[in-house]
């Protein structure tokens, strides 16, 4: 074996090493992370790359979208139902500022992944090169950790590193950005996992003192109120959540990451909280007695005016991110650590309870918002079909099996508020960043993660055509993905603030459609347009009972408002039902 | 907790690593903060770096700031401490020219006075080096720019603090 000539000669030379090239380490290096997909465009700072993965596909298979933003989706959506590091790569310049709103994504959504990108040739950064541009930089608030790599030899200990940081703790995105001289340089090649960084510590220790604190004060609640979020999912605590909310009588709800984390059906589960969640854990949050956060981090959509948020209450905190605690909310007790752990070590400190009386209150407001809403919306009497009767109709048809991946919008709250889930990761949808475009590339990367899985695409007529061309990646795919279009021939969510809040002065958000089953069929996709009632069911049992992708269009009401909302900047009690 | 604006002095402490500063300064950036001053160097540890950054916000904006700063992969602490709590200095250069060395006895008396320290002199400029709390290099600074100033820089702050910093036990305990 020749000695490597970069900054490994001072090293020795590690047993069972191969001399490889970087870009064929870069390949390796996945696999060995147990990638198996991984999404991406080709170009020519990433080429060395692209052509070890031509060598290598009977072992990662690499699946080419239309555009890199969705590339980072479809990574998105394959981590989000699997709980994997999804991969995305593209090549530099346009390649790699394109990744950029997807990778805000998983920031904010807490979503692990990992994007590599080509980089011009390390003699020419910072010359203005062809297709050169400071992802790294751009990058950096963005990310949870990026780095560049200019030798090639860094390869194996920085990529385990960025699958290490991207998974550990509070998941996140992470940029490696490598340049093209690196991928065609040699190195003596060995992988060994990351176990550990000395500076990062992902997973806060558990406090004795905390937890009991925690449990007195649930312990003694009269009115206790959980709100979940995402944590529960993350930390594969769903098991352990379910049993100390049933040991002690819990009435929990969720934020819009958390749903599907327990059953829709579980008798203690009282709705979503937020801007467009339901009605009774809305208001009781001002009326609680004892506020215990799991793994969410009070987002303005979830706590509307903070001066008036949950006040009467004491707040428990479970989060495993400590610059969490105590950001928008003050708590009184803030438990660190990972909600698997935490919630396990909770438990026997819990006393048994029922809280039935309580729990009335849930029901009564409940029947207050079903006569205000939920029965106008999934029973109308009106002509127009609503959004929420097909999702009615898709709950039906798939029993609650089904993963919903939804695009950002009025559709998405509907789908978000009336899909039924009985099975943990369901609920695939942007809600931090809210990225219009995401619901379909997302779906594409969900339905590859779990082919056994009904895979259910929901977007707007507006967020579906700015990923429309991942209709391309199906058709090339045959990922058996399932795409609905509720068409309202509007920006909906903007134009019912502008009806609301703006005087109906519509500006910019009606949209002149093409015809979306023609577009579809050019695709060669199956497709299916609705506009009455009457064929609605039968069109959702023909989608969901094919075996091959199936566009579903279904022309809903145009200008069908989604309640209940509280205004931006509003109590959350304070929640409009109309 | 406090909504006064006061100043604090923010250490962090850090793996070297190219990009770091931008990844820290843009923490600062995102909330509209300005940075008074920042200093990077070796710190008491080998192999850690450590920023000096001085800013000027309320109690409760800086620990919110910290939680941030310590997320980052690579920060391995961060402190925050009042100026009570801290030994501080900063230092600064004059250039300024020769011949009023010679000419206004009183600049010899400024310089004296305030424990500045001449560092070179030649023919055209001498320069001058001063190290202590802002308000004695700005007095020194109004002094003499009577006389004319051809150059000035000033340093950011570095700070030691009072109390002992647990970096070192902490570091320790991370190798286990």
């Amino acid at each position: 074996m020749k000695q490597t000539q970069t900054i490994e000669e001072n090293k020795p030379v590690a047993e069972n090493t191969q001399r490889i090239s970087g870009s064929e380490a870069i390949v390796k290096c996945l696999i060995a992370e147990g990638v198996d997909v991984l999404y991406g465009y080709p170009g020519g700072a990433i080429m060395p790359v692209y052509d070890e993965l031509y060598k290598y596909q009977d072992k990662l298979h690499h699946v080419l979208t239309r555009h890199e933003q969705g590339a980072t989706h479809a990574a998105q959506g394959y981590a989000r139902i699997s709980g994997r590091v999804g991969v995305a790569i593209a090549t530099s310049g346009p390649g790699a500022t394109n990744l950029i709103t997807g990778i805000a994504d998983a920031q904010i959504d807490s979503t692990p992944m990992v994007c590599i990108t080509g980089q011009v040739a390390s003699h020419l950064l910072g010359s203005d090169a062809f297709q050169e541009t400071d992802i790294v930089g751009i990058s950096t608030p963005i990310t949870k950790w990026n780095h560049q790599i200019t030798k090639a030899s860094e390869i194996p200990e920085v990529i385990a590193k960025a699958f290490y940081i991207a998974k550990s703790g509070r998941p996140g995105p992470v940029l490696i950005d490598i340049t093209k001289d690196a991928q065609f340089e040699e190195l003596d090649f060995s992988y060994k996992k990351c176990e550990g960084i000395r500076s990062y510590k992902p997973i806060p220790k558990v406090d004795n003192e905390q937890l009991k604190a925690a449990a007195e004060l649930i312990n003694n609640a009269k009115k206790p109120l959980v709100v979940w979020g995402q944590g529960v999912i993350l930390g594969e605590a769903e098991e352990e959540f379910k049993a100390v909310i049933e040991k002690a009588g819990l009435p929990s709800a969720w934020t819009i990451l958390g749903a599907s984390a327990i059953p829709t059906s579980h008798p203690l589960n009282v709705g979503m909280v937020g801007m467009h969640g339901n009605y009774a854990p809305n208001v009781l949050t001002n009326e609680c007695d004892v506020l215990i956060a799991i793994g969410m981090r009070f987002d303005d959509r979830v706590t509307g005016n903070l001066a008036t948020y949950a006040k009467q209450a004491q707040v428990v905190h479970f989060e495993i991110d400590p610059a969490e605690v105590d950001k928008n909310v003050k708590t009184d007790v803030a438990v660190l650590g990972d909600a698997k752990e935490s919630l396990t070590e909770l438990l026997p400190l819990l006393d048994k309870n029922s809280h039935s009386e309580w729990h009335q209150k849930f029901k009564d407001l409940y029947q207050i918002e079903f006569e205000k809403v939920i029965k106008n919306d999934l029973h109308p009497t009106k002509e127009g079909l609503t959004m929420g009767e097909v999702l009615k109709e898709i709950n039906i048809q798939t029993k609650g099996e089904a993963a919903i991946v939804s695009d950002v919008g009025q559709h998405q709250m509907i789908a978000c508020r009336y899909a039924e889930f009985n099975q943990t990761k369901s609920n695939i949808t942007s809600g931090g960043l809210g990225t219009m475009g995401f619901g379909l590339p997302a779906a594409i990367g969900a339905k590859m993660a779990a082919p056994e899985r009904e895979v259910i695409s929901i977007c707007g007529d507006g967020g579906y055509q700015m990923t429309i061309q991942e209709l391309g990646t199906i058709f090339q795919t045959k990922a058996a993905v399932k795409v609905v279009v509720l068409n309202n021939d509007f920006l909906g969510m903007v134009r019912q603030w502008q009806q609301l809040f703006f005087d109906k002065r519509y500006a910019s958000t009606e949209l002149v459609n093409p015809d979306f089953v023609t577009i579809a069929k050019g695709y060669f996709l199956n497709a299916k347009r609705v506009t009455k009632r009457e064929e609605l069911a039968e069109a959702v049992k023909e989608m969901i009972e094919s075996k091959e992708p199936y566009f579903l269009e279904v022309c809903v009401e145009k200008e069908d408002n989604v309640f209940p909302m509280i205004p931006t900047g509003a109590t959350v009690s304070d929640i409009r039902l109309e | 907790m406090s909504k006064e604006l006061k100043i604090y002095t923010v250490s962090v402490y850090t793996e070297n690593n190219i990009g770091l500063l931008n990844r820290i300064s843009a923490i600062f950036q995102r909330r509209h903060i300005n940075i008074e001053s920042i200093n990077s160097s070796v710190s008491e540890i080998a192999g850690v770096s450590k920023f000096t950054i001085v800013v000027k916000v309320t109690e409760e904006q800086i620990k919110k700031i910290i939680g941030q700063i310590e997320k980052q992969v690579e920060v391995i602490k961060a402190y925050y401490h009042s100026d009570e709590e801290t030994i501080y200095q900063e230092s600064c250069l004059f250039k300024i020219k020769s011949d009023l060395l010679f000419e206004e006895r009183q600049i010899q008396n400024i310089i004296k006075e305030s424990n500045a320290r001449i560092v070179t002199v030649n023919k055209e400029f001498f320069v001058l080096e001063k190290s202590g709390r802002r308000q004695e290099i700005e007095l020194l600074y109004r002094e003499l720019s009577v006389f004319g100033i051809m150059q000035f820089t000033r340093s950011g702050r570095i700070a030691v603090t009072k109390d002992e910093m647990k970096i070192s036990t902490m570091l320790e305990a991370f190798q286990h």
